[in-house]
């Protein structure tokens, strides 16, 4: 009926409803296929939320025993050949730059912590968890050229119950699941490359032909992920597919860059314009959310994370698009304030001991709900669990879960996992103190005084919504809501990543061993000198020389010829 | 009384000195019992146990070749008396001293079995006949079947010879038929190039060694069709069904050689490096043999590394140019259009044009959907990679009929020659890796060398002692075998990262930390012994002059 509707209606507003229509019947006979999506949102900020997914589907399965997966065609080679090397269930890898401010701009589609995260299901049959996780690792890094080989034991948790699958089967045992993040990773183009280079088009054709890296990397906050799980190929689910998602969000601060003017453009933001769509696309969309601009008519509306918002869509598919995506004015209105919401930070003076503060807030007006959260300490922050306390509006609030592993010098982090209450309206505090530890002095980073990242705590809810799903909107999601499964109507599935923290450990001075060995040496000789003269020498009673006077008086008496005196 | 007290002075002077004397001594001998052991044994790097004069046996080694060949007279041949003195062996020797190769060709003559004469004679079997057809033929001397076989047709032989003047008469051909159809001196030369560099090396030989890949524990074989098109061309290529029917024949085969293992990929808006210019004679884009060389550059970045192996990878890429630049021919140095319309690039690849402008007309909708005609491109492809791998082209005397190699894309002795040159250039790899590694060892006494460093370069060496003897022995699949072990465990070995811990640790921060202490101890020590030297030596002129 879809389709009768689309086809029923003015040419002009064709593209309004629904677009994928008459390509669906070529890529029946495909295997996989492809859909790319750009969604804009203006922030409350006066910034411009651009958001990119990519995504791959293919009815294959890369674990099977028996055939090896060989021959690829839009699913990129290299991860592939990862996948069923290492048998990897489900892989997510995010690489950002930059915090992304929840309070300012609301949820993000998909959320990441600054540096990078990789966090993997391996398969229930692999035997060697970690050797995988490591060689796993070290590949991944080279394919993109990120420093993630920088991931040992030191810096890998299992959380329990944080992060499970996202795709599909119920794996519980968190035994193969490895998460990792590095909070001081740079992301710059060398990044952008490759992951540019596993998208079917490249950056040739379609929507990435707006990712220029001099623009993308001029914004205040850039992330990149990808993420594989396998996925229902239809409704019923009678097939597995495997599911590849490229996302890419970036803010534009162009509030301050275009003197102030509340308007954007795509040539202003990424200064390429659209030309056509990918060709091997099924689908290739722009969404623009209009909720805040509603003199703009056309629309389509979806539920996002809870909030009821209005979407403009523009199908690059159809030809007769071109040349409207040019320009859009906006008009700003306030927008909802997030309803989970969380910050982090180190208290405490001096080099000895300090104090983790994470702040959860929930801003729902009358629901409580429960979060999880997760806390990765490194070893060197020596936690002392004893100390840890949870208050919510200033009265004890005692968590109904605690999962905590302590550290093992040099070989794990400390792992803390609560599922904590937050009352409606509230603000509640976890601190826990730590003692820092003294590193062996080939331990410390070349810039040690800089100090020393903590990964990002992540905060996982299944948040209230405010609005009831849509469920009209099943059928044809867009990329974007498609991310996280909702199984609960009446509330989404939201994670938060606090800051990472910066802590200062005891530095000392690196020329000290030398200084040392000098200083010792050098003692060691004196005193050894001594007594080795006092071993070898003789000493004998030297006579007393004449004093001064009477060897002048000799002077002279021997000038004069008289006898010397003695 | 004054001389008694200055007697007594002097004794007790001299007491003295005897004291300091041999406290000096002392603490010179504590240091030197002591302090040296104890300083030496806990600055030491730990070194384990290296076979060194194996590794430098190896270093001169002499290979031997040995091939086992029969003759057969079939029947009428020879005459009764010839025959007499049947079987018959010859060992026959070549030795090239300065390679260090030793070719042995143990011949052995008899004549047919009543079998193989009606094999020879029977029309139905089919490869029988065709031989016997083809060698009925008037300029036909040799035919050399697909397995390990030739028939060699020769004139007749009179009466009245002696058996050793037929054999001698026979000789000539029967070692032209062996070097086909076993190794040839060139052949193993060029495999042995890494080792011994040579100017004996014919061009061909070396062209020919050059072009195959390295040998190696496995390979990567990955076919890429680019589609720099894909909005005017929807390609459809039955890759999986092509390397079941063309490529796998020939892997299975060589699977005693190496692991392969084949992959294909699709890659988009994939561009040659160069723009092919236009010829108006044939109103056609041509690619010029010189310009071939800049093609790969751009499009190897699209290709992308084996993430999950560390093989070599062969590449083989099929072009479909864009349709503004078709049709698409590669011409080469003598400006001729090149049939295949493709061209190799040693040790990297293969790439071929595939025109598809012919396929549809003008008026077409894009994207046009393309079937790609799979068994004129693997055609192609298997003859590059026959080339990759190293099935060196054979070039037969005059009169040499060699059987094609069929469905398998190769035959019994063509394995066979490969794994002769696989295994002499794995044993000589090797045993350059060890020796160098030994050598580098030897050479830099920081380097820490762990127990299982030692372990792999012992396992090297006995792999290649055993690949030796099995070469010696002509048991070539197990001197393969042993080969590949020797390179896998020498290559651990050099490339083991913890060679690398102390490497770096410079001479004059060692002596930065040491002199502190060690001079102003060692000074007061070697001048006391010094003192007490010349005041011997003193004492002992002073004896002479008095005895005097």
């Amino acid at each position: 009926s879809r389709g009768a509707e689309g086809a029923a209606a003015p040419p002009v507003f064709t593209w309004l409803s629904d677009g994928t229509k008459d390509s669906e019947s070529f890529t029946a006979a495909a295997r996989d296929q492809f859909q790319e999506e750009l969604v804009i949102r203006p922030l409350h900020s006066g910034d411009i939320y651009a958001s990119f997914q990519f995504r791959t589907l293919w009815d294959t399965d890369f674990l099977q025993e028996r055939q090896k997966v060989s021959h690829y065609r839009l699913f990129p080679k290299s991860l592939g050949q990862v996948l069923s090397k290492f048998s990897v269930r489900e892989l997510h890898i995010s690489f950002t730059q930059g915090f992304w401010r929840t309070m300012q701009w609301g949820q993000p589609f998909i959320p990441s912590p600054p540096g990078a995260e990789l966090w993997v299901w391996f398969h229930d049959t692999v035997s060697d968890v970690d050797g995988n996780w490591k060689e796993l690792t070290n590949v991944l890094s080279g394919i993109f050229c990120a420093s993630l080989n920088f991931i040992d034991l030191t810096n890998t948790v299992q959380p329990s119950a944080s992060f499970k699958p996202l795709g599909l089967g119920n794996a519980t045992d968190h035994r193969f699941l490895r998460y990792a993040t590095l909070p001081r990773e740079i992301v710059c183009t060398e990044n952008l490359t490759p992951w540019k280079k596993l998208l079917p088009c490249g950056s040739k054709a379609g929507l990435s032909v707006l990712l220029k890296s001099e623009k993308l990397f001029h914004s205040s906050f850039h992330s990149q992920a990808v993420h594989i799980r396998p996925v229902c190929q239809d409704e019923q689910c009678t097939s597995k597919a495997w599911e590849l998602r490229q996302t890419l969000n970036v803010v534009f601060d162009l509030y301050t860059s275009g003197q102030g003017k509340k308007e954007w453009s795509l040539f202003k933001m990424f200064s390429r314009t659209l030309t056509e769509a990918c060709p091997l696309a099924t689908s290739s969309k722009v969404y623009v959310d209009i909720t805040d601009n509603p003199e703009v008519k056309l629309k389509q509306q979806t539920v996002v994370l809870g909030d009821r918002r209005t979407y403009s869509v523009f199908d690059l598919t159809r030809a007769e698009m071109f040349g409207q995506l040019r320009s859009l004015n906006l008009l700003l209105r306030d927008m909802l304030r997030p309803l989970l919401h969380a910050e982090r930070y180190v208290a405490g003076f001096g080099l000895q001991t300090g104090e983790i503060h994470t702040v959860i807030y929930n801003n729902h007006p009358y629901r409580a709900f429960p979060v999880l959260l997760m806390d990765s300490v490194p070893w060197y922050l020596q936690l002392y669990i004893h100390t840890l306390t949870v208050t919510s509006k200033s009265r004890d609030n005692k968590p109904s879960y605690i999962h905590y592993q302590p550290a093992k010098d040099r070989h794990r982090p400390h792992l803390l996992e609560m599922l904590i209450q937050l009352p409606p309206h509230s603000m509640t505090e976890v601190t826990v103190q730590f003692e820092r530890a003294l590193l062996k002095w080939t331990e410390y980073t070349p810039d040690p005084n800089h100090g020393f990242y903590v990964g990002s705590s992540v905060v996982s809810a299944l948040v209230p919504s405010m609005v009831a799903m849509n469920t009209n909107f099943t059928q044809d999601q867009p990329l974007f809501s498609s991310f996280v499964p909702v199984k609960e109507e009446s509330s989404y599935f939201v994670r938060v990543y606090t800051e990472p923290l910066l802590v200062n450990l005891p530095t000392p001075d690196f020329s000290m061993p030398y200084n040392v060995i000098c200083l010792t040496c050098t003692v060691v000789a004196v005193g050894y000198g001594s007594f080795y003269n006092l071993l070898t020498r003789t000493f004998q009673v030297d006579e007393p020389s004449l004093p001064l006077a009477k060897r002048l008086a000799n002077l002279i008496r021997r000038i004069r010829g008289v006898p010397l005196l003695a | 009384m004054y001389l008694q007290v200055l007697a007594a002075c002097y004794k007790a002077l001299s007491d003295h000195h005897q004291r300091g004397r041999y406290a000096a001594l002392a603490i010179a001998a504590v240091v030197i019992v002591v302090g040296i052991p104890l300083w030496w044994k806990t600055t030491e790097t730990y070194r384990a146990w290296l076979p060194f004069s194996e590794i430098s046996e190896l270093d001169s080694l002499q290979l031997q070749l040995s091939v086992d060949i029969e003759v057969v007279f079939s029947r009428g041949t020879l005459t009764p008396e010839q025959q007499k003195k049947f079987p018959l062996s010859h060992v026959n020797e070549k030795e090239h001293q300065v390679d260090g190769l030793r070719y042995k060709y143990e011949t052995r003559y008899r004549t047919a079995t009543i079998m193989e004469e009606d094999a020879l004679n029977q029309p139905t079997a089919a490869e029988a006949d065709l031989s016997l057809h083809m060698l009925s033929e008037k300029d036909v001397k040799v035919y050399v079947g697909q397995r390990r076989t030739a028939l060699l047709r020769s004139p007749p032989f009179k009466s009245s010879w002696s058996l050793k003047e037929v054999l001698s008469n026979l000789d000539v051909e029967v070692e032209q038929v062996v070097s086909t159809m076993s190794f040839s001196h060139q052949d193993i030369v060029a495999a042995l190039s890494d080792r011994v560099r040579m100017a004996k090396v014919t061009k061909e030989s070396m062209a020919d060694s050059m072009r195959a890949i390295k040998s190696s524990p496995g390979y990567e074989i990955t076919f890429s069709l680019l589609n720099p098109d894909p909005r005017s061309h929807s390609l459809h290529w039955d890759i999986e069904g092509a390397v079941q029917s063309c490529i796998q024949p020939l892997l299975n085969k060589l699977a005693p050689i190496a692991n392969f293992s084949v992959d294909s990929q699709i890659l988009y808006y994939a561009v040659l490096g160069v723009n092919p210019r236009f010829d108006n004679s044939v109103s056609a884009y041509t690619l010029s043999a010189d310009s071939l060389s800049h093609v790969i550059n751009p499009v190897e970045a699209r290709l992308g590394s084996n993430a999950a192996s560390s093989n070599p990878v062969l590449n083989f890429l099929l072009y479909v140019p864009d349709s503004h630049h078709s049709p698409l021919f590669i011409r080469d140095h003598s400006k001729r259009e090149v049939p295949s319309n493709a061209f190799h690039s040693p040790r990297w690849g293969g790439i071929m044009v595939y025109n598809v402008n012919e396929m549809y007309g003008p008026e077409a909708e894009r994207p046009v959907d393309i079937n790609i005609n799979m068994a004129k491109v693997m055609g192609v492809f298997l003859a590059q990679l026959r080339l990759m791998l190293g099935v060196q082209h054979t070039h037969p005397p005059t009169g040499f009929v060699l059987q094609s190699p069929g469905s398998a894309g190769l035959a019994d002795w063509e394995l066979d020659r490969l794994l002769w040159s696989r295994s002499v250039e794995n044993i000589a790899t090797a045993s350059t890796t060890i020796t160098s590694l030994a050598q580098l060892l030897d050479q830099i006494g920081n380097i820490v060398i762990n127990d299982n460093i030692a372990q792999q370069v012992s396992s090297a060496v006995t792999s290649l002692q055993s690949a030796v003897a099995e070469l010696e022995a002509g048991n070539l699949a197990f001197a393969l075998q042993y080969s590949r072990e020797a390179i896998l465990a020498s290559e651990r070995a050099f490339f083991d990262p913890s060679l690398l811990h102390l490497l770096y640790f410079p001479d004059d921060q060692k002596f930065a930390i040491y002199i502190p202490l060690f001079l102003p101890m060692c000074v007061p020590i070697v001048l006391s012994l010094l003192k007490i030297v010349s005041e011997a030596k003193k004492r002992r002129a002073d004896k002479q002059a008095k005895s005097d």
